[in-house]
């Protein structure tokens, strides 16, 4: 078999009318990690997972699954389990029922909808209609149907949405059990902070487009302590970097140092002692969730063309 | 094709509708054969008596048959609803998306609603029909009328009443498929079944044209089906031959289908 569960969005766009809801997304998730897929209510997560699930048609670019587009493979809910917001069930049926609805075409056997339900906590009230659920029972339910055909891709939207505390821990530690077995795991949150301690990678997208996309770590790396000096000396500015050993990052202007893990003191009092102008010096902490927010800010407005994108 | 098959069947059978609609079914369409049954048997102590025979013009057999098959003129809504809503309540709570999930290919999901729609239409068809054969039997024999149950060609009826309200459930399958908002096809399949058809049906057959035209409503090829109806009988309207009726009945129910097939579900499904 050829998938190997990589999720591989191309230049993924989709308009509702006049509503650009993904504008020339692309992206990639690796197997064995688990992928936060964030952005703000409105961002285009739900959108962008529904077409790469084959139901809602892209105005232009593809999504695939392990190469593949979701209406290609053969019975997909053995290689994709899906759950998407709002998660649907009839309310007249019991949660044992709805899970017997998709056993036949998983090709798995009756008995395999007791066990999912076991896997998420559920069998207690496995013969209770669905109408009768919390939302967190729902989500519960929601992923037990994925897990049906044992996928080795997992796509779950909001999957935290309507959990408790204790719930949220459980399905942290759920998911990276299912990652370290190998299996391409995404999951989208409006929130970075709910997933942060679950994620290893993430992609962040605003208004559609891409916002950011890197591991965790270098997530948090990008929010450490900043420091920005501006001095029109660029080769004293230089030097008072090399010569401190300072971190300095990318920045495209070389009268611009953005430092990381140094205070603004300290990088005045040096700049002063080796007689440097500075035309500024500021320092932020954004903090991981401060990160998350400047990131999706930075995404342009609709219209104005992204020419620096 | 199969695994969609079983699994449109579960769909089906999981929920309270199915049976609460046939109960529905099955004691309406006993209360209607026993109310025409009797009122039939007046007329045949009526039409006994010299005089008024040259006016009924009837076999009492096909007045008989037209008992046992009350429910292809007054129950098909049963079979008709349940096709509908097989579908509508997908887009209703939203599980056409689970459903899309397990089998995206959207013609095979159709036609595995369209098939399984039509094999519970059977189930509706055999217990509406058998409800009316039992309550319009039992009526004529405590009234001492002849049942005419011993006559095959009462039996072919029977049978082809099973066949026409399976149809209906296929057409309600292809009537859902085109409108899925669940309140809508409620009002509308009413409105249609209960009114607009019987209204059309009796006013073209006024017209010198209206009443081949009129032959082509569902409801009439549904009687057509059937052999003969409370509405044929009494010189309302002029039908089809059974088969062509159930061709007609058949048309409705894939064409609306493949109509859906190419509006609804070639939609986004947000
Ligand atoms: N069926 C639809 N018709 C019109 N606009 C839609 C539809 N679905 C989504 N949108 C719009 O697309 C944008 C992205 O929505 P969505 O993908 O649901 O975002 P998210 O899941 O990130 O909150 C929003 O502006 C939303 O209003
Ligand atoms: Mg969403």
């Amino acid at each position: 078999m050829t998938t190997d569960g990589t999720i591989l969005v191309d230049h993924l766009s989709k308009s509702f009318g006049p509503v650009r809801a993904v504008d020339d997304l692309s992206f990639q998730v690796a197997p064995g990690r688990v992928t936060g897929f964030l952005g703000p209510n409105g961002a285009g997560k739900t959108t962008t997972l529904r077409m790469l699930l084959g139901l809602v048609r892209p105005t232009s670019g593809t999504a695939t699954i392990g190469g593949q587009a979701y209406g290609e493979i053969r019975r997909p809910l053995r290689t994709v389990g899906a759950a998407l917001e709002a998660a649907s069930f009839h309310p007249g049926r019991t949660a044992l029922d709805h899970l017997r609805l998709y056993t036949p075409q998983v090709g798995v056997p009756d008995a395999r909808a007791g066990e999912v339900l076991e896997l998420v906590g559920l069998s207690a009230a496995a013969d209770r209609r669905v109408g009768g659920f919390s939302l967190g029972m729902r989500q519960r339910l929601a992923l037990a149907t994925t897990l049906l055909g044992d996928p080795r891709v997992l796509l779950l939207d909001e999957p935290a949405n309507g959990l408790d505390p204790e719930g949220i821990r459980w399905l942290r530690g759920f998911l990276r059990m299912l990652a370290a077995e190998g299996r391409t795991v995404l999951v989208s949150s409006h929130v970075l902070s709910e997933v942060e301690q679950t994620v290893d990678d993430v992609v962040i997208i605003a208004r559609g487009r891409l916002a950011h996309a890197s591991s965790l770590p270098d997530l948090a790396r990008m929010a450490r302590v900043q420091v920005r000096a501006v001095s029109p000396d660029v080769a004293g500015l230089a030097a008072l970097v090399e010569r401190s050993a300072w971190t300095r990052a990318e920045a495209g202007d070389p009268r611009v140092a953005e430092l990381w893990d140094v205070d603004a003191a300290t990088v005045g009092a040096a700049a002063f002692a080796a007689g440097v102008e500075l035309h500024e010096l500021t320092s932020r902490d954004p903090g991981l969730e401060g990160l998350f927010l400047q990131l999706v800010g930075s995404v342009d407005a609709p219209g104005t063309d992204g020419m620096a994108a | 094709m199969r695994a969609a098959l079983v699994t449109e069947y579960r769909k089906l059978v999981t929920t309270r509708l199915w049976w609460i609609l046939l109960l529905c079914m099955a004691v309406y369409m006993a209360f209607l054969a026993a109310a025409v049954g009797w009122g039939v048997s007046q007329g045949n102590a009526m039409g006994s008596s010299p005089g008024s025979d040259e006016q009924l013009a009837l076999a009492p057999d096909a007045v008989v048959r037209t008992v046992y098959t009350i429910a292809v003129t007054f129950g098909y809504v049963f079979p008709l609803l349940v096709g509908a809503l097989a579908v509508a309540s997908e887009f209703r709570h939203q599980t056409i998306t689970p459903t899309l999930l397990a089998e995206p290919r959207r013609t095979v999901l159709v036609s595995a609603k369209v098939i399984s729609a039509g094999v519970l239409g059977l189930v509706f068809g055999l217990v509406g029909t058998l409800a009316a054969v039992g309550a319009g039997a039992a009526v004529l024999t405590l009234l001492d009328q002849p049942t005419f149950l011993d006559e095959a060609s009462t039996w072919r009826s029977i049978a082809l009443s099973v066949l026409a309200l399976a149809l209906w459930a296929v057409v309600g399958v292809g009537f859902g498929s085109v409108l899925t908002n669940q309140v809508a096809v409620i009002v509308v399949v009413l409105a249609f079944t209960q009114f607009v058809e019987p209204v059309l049906r009796f006013v073209l057959a006024l017209t010198s044209w209206g009443a081949d035209v009129a032959a082509y409503l569902p409801g009439a090829a549904g009687e057509a089906v059937a052999g003969g109806s409370f509405f044929s009988e009494s010189g309302v309207s002029s039908l089809l031959e059974w088969w062509q009726g159930a061709l007609v009945l058949l048309a409705y129910g894939v064409g609306l289908a493949a109509i859906g097939r190419v509006t609804t579900f070639r939609r986004d499904i947000t």
